[in-house]
């Protein structure tokens, strides 16, 4: 099981991003767990200023705009 | 190179669509056409090129640029790579706190975000193949002119008293080392992307603003600016910031707008005053900012704005007419 945490103001990219990487989790049948966070201390917490960011596993996989999809595949199979 | 845009266009209109050249709908149907093509191929072209070198600069690396500059130099510096860094307006909040974190005074860092919106490479390339060098060049200047003077007088009037106070209290983590695949086809499978990413945030803005553009370029007869906004109604330039302040698009979306205006006989000040009102001052951008700043600054930020605007509109009409 992977833990995702999307990091994001909550706007449409955000959103974009949580959804592609749980569409590409349930298409390569690997349980995760994904949450968005919003909270603007938590996300700088972690290093981030251009959101949104991705988390996996308490790591920063990534900042600043979508992920590209065969990315998000490789944190899935990695 | 670019004049294939305008021979599409003729084409598109005279021969496939088969209007009459002299009509009116025959010059809207033209300007959409040119704008639409040439708009979204220098937006698609030239945001490939900067994300296929990795020009485009992280604001992660901009904040270590800034941090620790004396003041005279944070204004410049922070109002010039406010000009080159692009990132999306969703983003304005943890860059401002991050910013703020590293010591950056609140000035420098309104700085970056006044001048940000209004100045970028896709602006300066679309601007200067649309309506020339010149313009352009005056419009880059005011741009960023403009994130100078505003930073000044918000530290000036200590305004960091109308940040948030939950602001500084957040402590950044150390910044995020990500891995970039260097390759080639990495490199070029990344360029592709943003460039779809950023034809897909601004297309409807574009849209929008060349139908604007071209109903005003085949419709409003130029008669009906020279006496409502000509050189010589001393109320244009205000007029004009006002109609501005709350609509709101993205500079490319604009671009096509001042062009049907500039081609009006419109005063040069009066176009750009309008394209900063309505780029730079917008009801969703200050609904993100309310979120670190107090209302008392915003009021201030968008009054000062429009003032400079209004003022650099009456400066360049004198100057360029």
């Amino acid at each position: 099981m992977k833990s995702f945490k999307v990091l994001g103001s909550g706007c449409k990219n955000c959103v974009t991003a949580a959804k592609l990487i749980e569409d590409k989790a349930t298409a390569l049948g690997v349980e995760v767990e994904i949450e968005k966070v919003t909270d603007m201390a938590a996300i700088l917490g972690y290093g981030v200023m251009s959101t949104p960011g991705v988390v996996m596993d308490g790591k920063v996989v990534h900042a600043g705009g979508i992920p590209q999809p065969d990315k998000v595949e490789g944190w899935l199979k990695g | 190179m670019l004049e294939i845009f305008t021979r599409l266009a003729d084409w598109a209109t005279y021969d496939a669509l088969a209007l009459d050249r002299a009509t009116k709908l025959a010059d809207a149907t033209h300007f959409f056409i040119e704008d639409t093509t040439k708009i979204f191929f220098l937006l698609f072209v030239i945001v490939f090129v900067m994300a296929f070198f990795r020009s485009m600069l992280a604001p992660e690396k901009v904040r270590g640029y800034i941090e620790g500059k004396s003041r005279g130099i944070g204004y410049g510096l922070a109002a010039l790579l406010g000009a080159v860094t692009p990132f999306c307006s969703c983003s304005s909040v943890p860059l401002f706190i991050g910013f703020l974190e590293a010591g950056i005074p609140v000035g420098v860092t309104m700085a970056f975000l006044i001048t940000s919106p209004m100045v970028n490479q896709v602006a300066v390339v679309i601007l200067a193949s649309i309506v020339g060098w010149q313009m352009t060049g005056v419009y880059v200047a005011t741009g960023i002119g403009l994130g100078i003077v505003g930073g000044f007088v918000i530290d000036r009037l200590h305004m960091e008293r109308y940040v948030e106070d939950y602001v500084w209290k957040i402590r950044m983590g150390e910044v995020a080392q990500i891995e970039v695949d260097e390759s080639l086809r990495g490199r070029v499978r990344y360029a592709w992307d943003q460039a779809n990413e950023m034809v897909r945030r601004v297309w409807l803005y574009i849209i929008v603003g060349i139908g604007i553009g071209a109903g005003l370029h085949g419709y409003v007869p130029a008669a009906f600016f020279a006496e409502y906004a000509g050189a010589d109604n001393p109320l244009a330039v205000p007029f004009a910031v006002l109609v501005g302040l709350p609509l709101y698009s993205n500079i490319t979306g604009i671009i096509p707008v001042a062009e049907a205006l500039l081609a009006k006989s419109l005063p040069i000040g009066t176009v750009i005053a309008f394209m900063m009102s309505v780029v730079a001052i917008s009801p969703p951008e200050f609904i993100i900012l309310r979120k670190v700043l107090k209302p008392q600054m915003l009021v201030f930020f968008a009054t000062f704005l429009s003032i400079a605007f209004v003022l650099v509109g009456y400066l360049l009409n004198a100057l360029f007419t």
